[in-house]
């Protein structure tokens, strides 16, 4: 080798980067790491301190409601759904995918979760029926996207119009009422507290600790501990990565990439069948036109747990707390008796703000690296 | 005994154009082949069918003695070849030893085994000596070198007997690559057959037994490394009949339009000095990766100008934008006619008015007709064939999109124009009225750099050429007193031809 002075130059650029290896000091890094759970903790404080503000008058009756055990239920449960649907929008993601037909999958796995009571099913099995239904959907739009590499926006803009459709013709328009057994185990799934406000609630607390939030919050629990697992230990998961932050290179290693891209769709789909399953033990019917709009508030929950659109990065963890931000940002706004239209503006400001706060930081730490 | 590798009569077109025409390559066991040739000479697309990723039109491939018709690169990875790209091909976001054994991960029961994972890896990352590289670290946090290295420790953990190295020292310092040649020099000991490719004569001396050498498509020569002077490669690599005719006449050098002071980019170019007078055509030439791309858009202001500075007739634009640079005189046609340079969907007058519309617009409303009778105009003057103003550029022959993308910076009234691979991916005889453009323009008082990979067309265009080699531009000298085994020896950063034997 003759030495040029580039090559030389070029050895200086990498002894600088090792240098530079040496990482930054540790409040920063504990600080980036947990940018979008400390947002969550400021906002819930946030909301708790405005509660306290508006509702301290003598005739008050608890001006720290906002903290209590009853509301903090109410968030959790109110956040369950979009939790499990995110567990499966964040594997989508992650791919370098999206999927925009998730709010109609739901109506659809719903109405099929609710026909098959109707027709005298039991609650087990019309959840393996949505979540059945919602494997079929996200397959058919793998298949598509794998198939003809189509763009992910458009065939599931595609999906979003034919699931909305046949949720609508298989429930002739109308909700789909199924006979309720009272007390059953499906129709508890999502009442907010179990334990009714009643005297000896600690005592309660202790006894049945599993039952201190709505059953339906497990489900999200177990949810999202098999969907970080799958994405964080096994060969599957990894190459879902490796497909997100470059597809050419996973091609060029032997993944077989369209297989493993039906498999995200299909996989995420299950997930959106175990959300509608919930949704439909919350509204206690099967309604097609329910959860409209809903899958921007899964993309909102997973891009807001620092997922990038463009794939390779995000984790189910991220998105659960994203999706619990996006359950305060509604149940604040409606304890503090916000009006819908005020809602909805500053949701969608929260949205923007966040996911550009979370850019910055990631800037700042590529900059530094 | 059948040798690891034979290639026979491997053909591939890609449109119009034959990429490969009847190329045969022959690799012994444990044998290090230096595959050479041009930019554009075929060798990468050679090896790309060699791993599977895409299949020949013709042709046969031996693995010792074996039918091998690789469908996909996991094929050909389960027959024991691995490729490292010329291109860094990582996934950024993924950590070191997930890169490394990405594809081929220790796995049981679908769960991977991230110890045995992070163990292969280091094993891998120990054969190459790299040690310094931190398994754990996120692929994309790394210096460019040791990504490169990275990608080298993954070809070895799949224990090949066939490894194929694409430039694989084009990022890496001297220190690497002599850790490097050491690894080669080991696995050929094992009994690996390496075909190693490189621009650079002198490595290739360095580490292979023998030499093929690529033309055109062809293979055009191969022999025993050690018979062969750099001087013969040369001729091998270049020898071609000058079949293309070159317009020329004398051009007038009028006063200096634009000069360069010690331009530096971001990693490209470092320091570049150069003065343009009107009249002239100043040819760049450099190999894939020297930095002339980078040099055209930091002149233009597309990138950052770390350091130096540009000016126009006297008047510094080193902060301008693009836009001003525009409004200035400079123009810009990008190699990437396709991407970067017209807008395919539109007509001609579109892409022709698009920088001035509103010359043709009253209040605000473009009028369309008026718009066609200019864009007539320029059609005429510029010989382009087509239906009319009115047809999609997209629908264009490669040769009538590079004289639209001209025209438009015709029509703005661009002084200085940078044109970045002018003929690229166009007929033969576009490229003649392409270079009747550019000897007329020169005519005409205007001033043009042009960069070009094809030798002959620089030799038979310009009135100056400069050499980049490394981010580095050597002064510019009248073409008459360059040669294209000159051209090319300094490029490649090798001793003058004729000081070889020393």
């Amino acid at each position: 080798m003759n030495e040029t002075p580039g090559e030389i130059e070029t050895s200086d650029a990498v002894a600088s980067g090792e240098a530079l290896g040496s990482r930054r000091p540790l409040p920063w890094r504990v600080l980036e790491r947990l940018g979008p759970f400390l947002a969550l903790v400021l906002l819930w404080l946030g909301f708790g301190i405005a509660y306290w503000a508006c509702n301290h008058g003598p005739d008050a009756m608890d001006p720290w409601a906002f903290f209590s055990y009853r509301n903090s239920c109410l968030i959790l449960s109110q956040s369950a759904i979009v939790t499990v649907a995110a567990c499966g929008m964040t594997l989508i993601i992650v791919s370098g995918g999206i999927d925009l037909s998730a709010g109609s999958a739901i109506a659809l796995c719903s109405v099929v979760a609710a026909l098959v009571q109707l027709h005298g099913g039991g609650p087990a099995l019309a959840i393996l029926a949505a979540v059945g239904c919602g494997m079929a959907a996200g397959l058919l739009s793998g298949g598509v996207i794998a198939g003809t590499r189509m763009m992910p926006f458009i065939v599931t803009l595609g999906m979003l119009g034919v699931a909305r459709g046949i949720a609508k013709g298989l429930a002739n328009n109308e909700t789909v009422n199924y006979a309720e057994a009272p007390g059953s185990w499906f129709s508890v799934l999502m009442r907010p507290y179990p334990l009714d406000a009643d005297p000896g609630m600690l005592h309660n607390l202790c006894a049945h600790p599993l039952q201190a939030v709505a059953p339906g919050v497990w489900v999200a629990v177990a949810a999202v501990a098999i969907m970080a697992t799958v994405m964080g230990r096994t060969v599957f998961g990894r190459h879902v990565y490796a497909i997100g932050s470059n597809e050419a290179a996973a091609r060029l290693c032997g993944i077989r990439v369209p297989l493993v891209k039906i498999m995200v769709y299909g996989f995420a789909g299950a997930f959106i069948g175990l959300a509608a399953s919930l949704e439909t033990a919350k509204l206690h019917q099967g309604d097609p036109t329910t959860a409209g709009g809903r899958e921007l508030d899964i993309i909102a929950a997973v891009v807001i747990g620092g997922a990038s659109l463009a794939g390779g990065t995000g984790t189910v963890v991220g998105a659960v707390v994203g999706a619990v931000i996006m359950g305060v940002l509604r149940n604040g706004s409606q304890q503090l008796g916000w009006p819908t239209y005020m809602q909805e503006i500053i949701i969608g400001a929260v949205i923007v703000v966040a996911v550009g706060i979370d850019r910055l930081r990631l800037r700042a730490s590529a900059q530094a690296a | 005994m059948p040798p690891r590798l034979r290639m026979t009569g491997i053909a591939k077109r890609f449109g119009a154009t034959a990429a490969l025409a009847g190329v045969d390559l022959e690799v012994g066991e444990g044998e290090v082949v230096a595959l050479i040739g041009e930019n554009g000479a075929g060798k990468s697309t050679l090896m790309k069918v060699l791993c599977g990723a895409i299949a020949p039109d013709r042709g046969m491939m031996e693995l010792d003695g074996r039918g091998y018709a690789p469908r996909t690169p996991l094929d050909a990875r389960r027959r024991g070849v691995a490729i490292v790209h010329q291109e860094l091909c990582l996934a950024p976001h993924l950590s070191v030893a997930e890169n490394i054994l990405l594809g081929a991960e220790p796995r049981r029961l679908g769960f991977v085994r991230r110890a045995a994972r992070r163990a292969g890896a280091l094993a891998a990352l120990a054969q190459l000596g790299a040690v310094d590289i931190d398994p754990d670290r996120l692929a994309g946090s790394l210096p460019l070198a040791a990504q490169q290295l990275v990608e080298i420790a993954r070809a070895l953990a799949a224990n090949p007997r066939l490894l194929v190295l694409d430039e694989p020292t084009s990022s890496l310092a001297a220190d690497d690559a002599r850790r490097l040649f050491a690894v080669v020099r080991r696995l050929r000991g094992a009994g690996v057959s390496i075909v190693y490719i490189s621009h650079f004569l002198e490595e290739c001396r360095v580490v292979a037994d023998r030499f093929a050498v690529l033309r055109d498509g062809r293979s055009v020569g191969s022999g025993a490394m050690g018979n062969a002077g750099q001087s013969t490669l040369i001729r091998l690599m270049v020898g071609r009949e000058v079949s293309e005719l070159y317009p020329r006449t004398a051009h007038v050098l009028g006063e200096p339009l634009l000069a360069l002071d010690g331009v530096s980019g971001r990693r490209l170019p470092r320091a570049a000095t150069l003065s343009l007078r009107r009249g002239e055509v100043l040819g760049i030439f450099g190999l894939v990766g020297s930095g002339r791309s980078e040099m055209l858009r930091a002149v233009f202001g597309l990138d950052p100008i770390r350091g130096g500075s540009v000016s126009i007739g006297g008047r510094e634009v080193t902060r301008a934008s693009p836009r001003a640079r525009l409004r200035s005189g400079m123009g810009l046609v990008s190699e990437n006619r396709k991407e970067e340079g017209l807008a395919l969907g539109r007509s001609i007058a579109d892409n022709l008015t698009l920088t001035r519309l509103g010359r043709y617009a009253r209040f605000g409303v473009v009028s369309g007709e008026r718009q066609r009778v200019a864009a007539r105009g320029w059609m005429d003057t510029l010989t382009v064939k087509a239906r009319g103003p009115d047809q999609a550029v997209g629908e264009l022959s490669g040769g009538n999109q590079q004289k639209v993308a001209i025209g438009r910076l015709l029509h703005h009234g661009a002084e200085i124009l940078l044109l970045d691979e002018p003929t690229r991916g166009i007929d033969v005889g576009a490229k003649t009225h392409v270079y009747r453009l550019i000897d007329e323009l020169a005519t005409a008082g205007k001033a043009i750099i042009m960069v070009s990979s094809y030798l002959p067309e620089l030799l038979g265009v310009c009135d100056t050429i400069a050499v980049m080699c490394r981010g580095r531009l050597a002064a510019a000298r009248p073409a008459r007193e360059w040669s294209e085994a000159s051209l090319l020896a300094e490029a490649i950063g090798a001793q003058p031809v004729g000081a070889e034997h020393r």
